[in-house]
């Protein structure tokens, strides 16, 4: 029996690393200090639906092949397309994002993570208006004031609020909790919103509007605000307003509340600008709660390699970025990929019913340790290892933070970097060393 | 009786706990549920774990009814997965991100029940 300790749970953004993991005889028998989420990711993986061998669709169905024919296979799927996308790539760690960003400039793909359905936006309003950020340990030090805005860590990122935010205790916030006023803007009351000091629920799809309310009140133009702004009153906004410019520190976790409402990036770049007006009277940051445990990864890996972030068309032979047009769904809906290759992300389960009506229609190769919604539209398909507990790798916390995950169990499945390479190798020999 | 909802789609810690079990009942019974307050079940005349048909311009599925007193009158919460896409917006309004919060929704009780996972999957070949 084996007990590792520090070890790294790779689920969601938070990436916990004071996890203590019971290995007996390659098996993960205990977990401590997981939340549910990462539980099941850790214990759970011996129960659920593991992808066992490499699989072809033949005559509808997916059938047993061995792995130099799926790679056969694969590579000739994506010789052969005009346009592949290549998607995903944020459930995995820094290395194999790396090699997916090699496959598809060699194979002159467009290649887009989660992101895509996640905070896309937020990385377009970063560009626009910049992102004061700081890393969590700052928060958990500095801040006494906490925004969740759009966002709901009880649920989303279990542990956040005690490691983090919220309860930790720090080293201007000693009191935790007590040191700290916690505000959660949201459209319904969710469990965080229970927690909070001051809940402010607004008109589903208005963020903008209290945004530029919360704007023109701390620049001092409270004149026109007019009485009631996305449901919620004049005087709250104003009391909300001048518990930012007294604040000492305040920290605006926002969610998919603000990048998947109406008015997408417009509203991220709202909160930008924002905490640009409060650090005239106080400091203040703003952090992405990131989902994937490795989307942050994705855009610092395809930042440093293509200058781009996410949506990168290589189909000119030179990196071209332009969400809204290279987006994965807007190329999905539009008809505008012949192929597809999705590693480390479940479109079948996150993307709207026309993108999967179209994915049905094109050849998919799939690289997963488990079976899901995008197995069934899955065309080759490759068992993966789980990195972070079978395959060791860098991964990049919600704020920036890069953190090495280590291997907890042996496995017998190749990992996505192994399969990426082995993919491009493979191109190579096909496109005769090209 | 039609409920004209507002439907969003979100995380929820179940739908998190089993994101990598998604062909196992426990994903199923985490993400094919529609949340509305109480007094919007009553209104449908349901109950919690009837069925509910939840159309929009996009599609249409079968889910659970589950009451959440959390949401305002008239706000549908779907946990984000194969239920939930079924019906929102794939439109990205030009900047990359479909519409998964804030889509009408027609909701009614139905005597469909939810369709499992790989079914619903299998519409798509349609």
């Amino acid at each position: 029996m084996a007990v590792i300790t520090d070890a790294i749970c790779s689920l969601c953004g938070s990436l916990c690393d004071d996890i203590t993991v019971t290995v007996e005889d390659n098996v993960i028998t205990d977990v401590e200090r997981a939340c549910i989420l990462g539980r099941n990711k850790f214990v759970g993986m011996f129960l659920h639906d593991r992808i066992e061998s490499p699989m072809i669709r033949k005559n509808g169905e997916l059938v047993d092949v061995s792995y130099e024919e799926a790679i056969d296979e694969a590579a000739k799927i994506l010789v052969n397309s005009k346009r592949t996308l290549s998607y995903g790539w944020c459930s995995t760690s820094c290395e194999a994002i790396s090699k997916a960003i090699q496959l598809a400039e060699e194979t002159g793909s467009l290649i887009d993570s989660t992101a895509n359905v996640c905070h896309g936006p937020s990385a377009l309003a970063v560009q626009e208006k910049g992102g004061p950020s700081a890393t969590l340990g700052a928060v958990k030090n500095r801040a006494d004031v906490v925004i969740f805005w759009g966002c709901n860590p009880a649920h989303a990122h279990p542990r956040h609020m005690s490691r983090y935010s919220s309860f930790s205790k720090g080293f201007f916030t000693q009191k935790g909790r007590k040191d700290r006023k916690m505000i959660v803007i949201d459209v319904r009351k969710t469990d965080t919103a229970k927690l909070a000091d001051t809940y402010v629920e607004i008109d589903q799809g208005s963020d903008y509007l209290l945004v530029t309310a919360l704007r023109s009140a701390i620049n001092g133009h409270e004149d026109v605000i007019p009485d009631t702004v996305a449901g919620v009153s004049k005087e709250d906004v104003l009391e909300l307003a001048n518990v930012l410019k007294e604040a000492k520190y305040t920290c605006v976790f926002y969610g998919m509340g603000v990048t998947q409402s109406r008015s997408k990036y417009k509203n991220g770049d709202g909160v930008s600008s924002l905490i640009s007006d409060i650090n005239q009277h106080s400091k203040a940051v703003m952090i992405g709660m990131r989902g994937h445990y490795n989307v942050t990864g994705f855009g610092q890996v395809a930042t440093w390699e293509t200058g781009f972030p996410m949506a990168i068309d290589f189909t000119r032979g030179a990196p071209y970025y332009n969400p809204g047009e290279t987006g994965a769904n807007d190329v999905l809906t539009r008809g505008d990929v012949d192929a597809a290759i999705i590693s480390a992300a479940d479109p079948g389960a996150h993307f709207p019913q026309d993108s999967l009506k179209y994915l049905a229609k094109i050849p998919v190769i799939q690289i997963d340790p488990y079976a899901n919604p995008t197995t069934e539209l899955s065309d080759v398909v490759f068992p993966a290892a789980v990195v972070g507990v079978e395959a060791e790798g860098t991964a990049y916390r919600m704020d920036g933070i890069s953190l090495r995950m280590k291997k907890l169990i042996d496995t017998k499945f190749k990992t996505d970097e192994e399969i990426a390479v082995d993919l491009i190798n493979k191109v190579r020999e096909l496109k005769g060393g090209a | 009786m039609k409920l004209e909802a507002n439907l969003i789609s979100g995380r929820t810690a179940y739908q998190g706990a089993y994101l990598e079990a998604k062909t196992h009942k426990e994903y199923f019974d985490a993400c094919s549920y529609c949340e509305l307050n109480s007094s919007d079940l009553a209104k449908l005349g349901v109950s919690e774990g009837d069925n509910l048909s939840v159309t929009t311009e996009f599609g249409d599925v079968s889910v659970f009814a589950k009451a959440n007193d959390g949401n305002p009158d008239g706000l549908a919460f779907i946990p984000m997965g194969p239920w939930a896409n079924a019906v929102l917006s794939p439109d990205t309004h030009g900047c990359g991100m479909p519409g998964f919060k804030g889509v009408p929704a027609q909701i009614e009780k139905t005597g469909e029940a939810p369709l499992e996972m790989k079914v619903l999957m299998r519409r798509y070949y349609e």
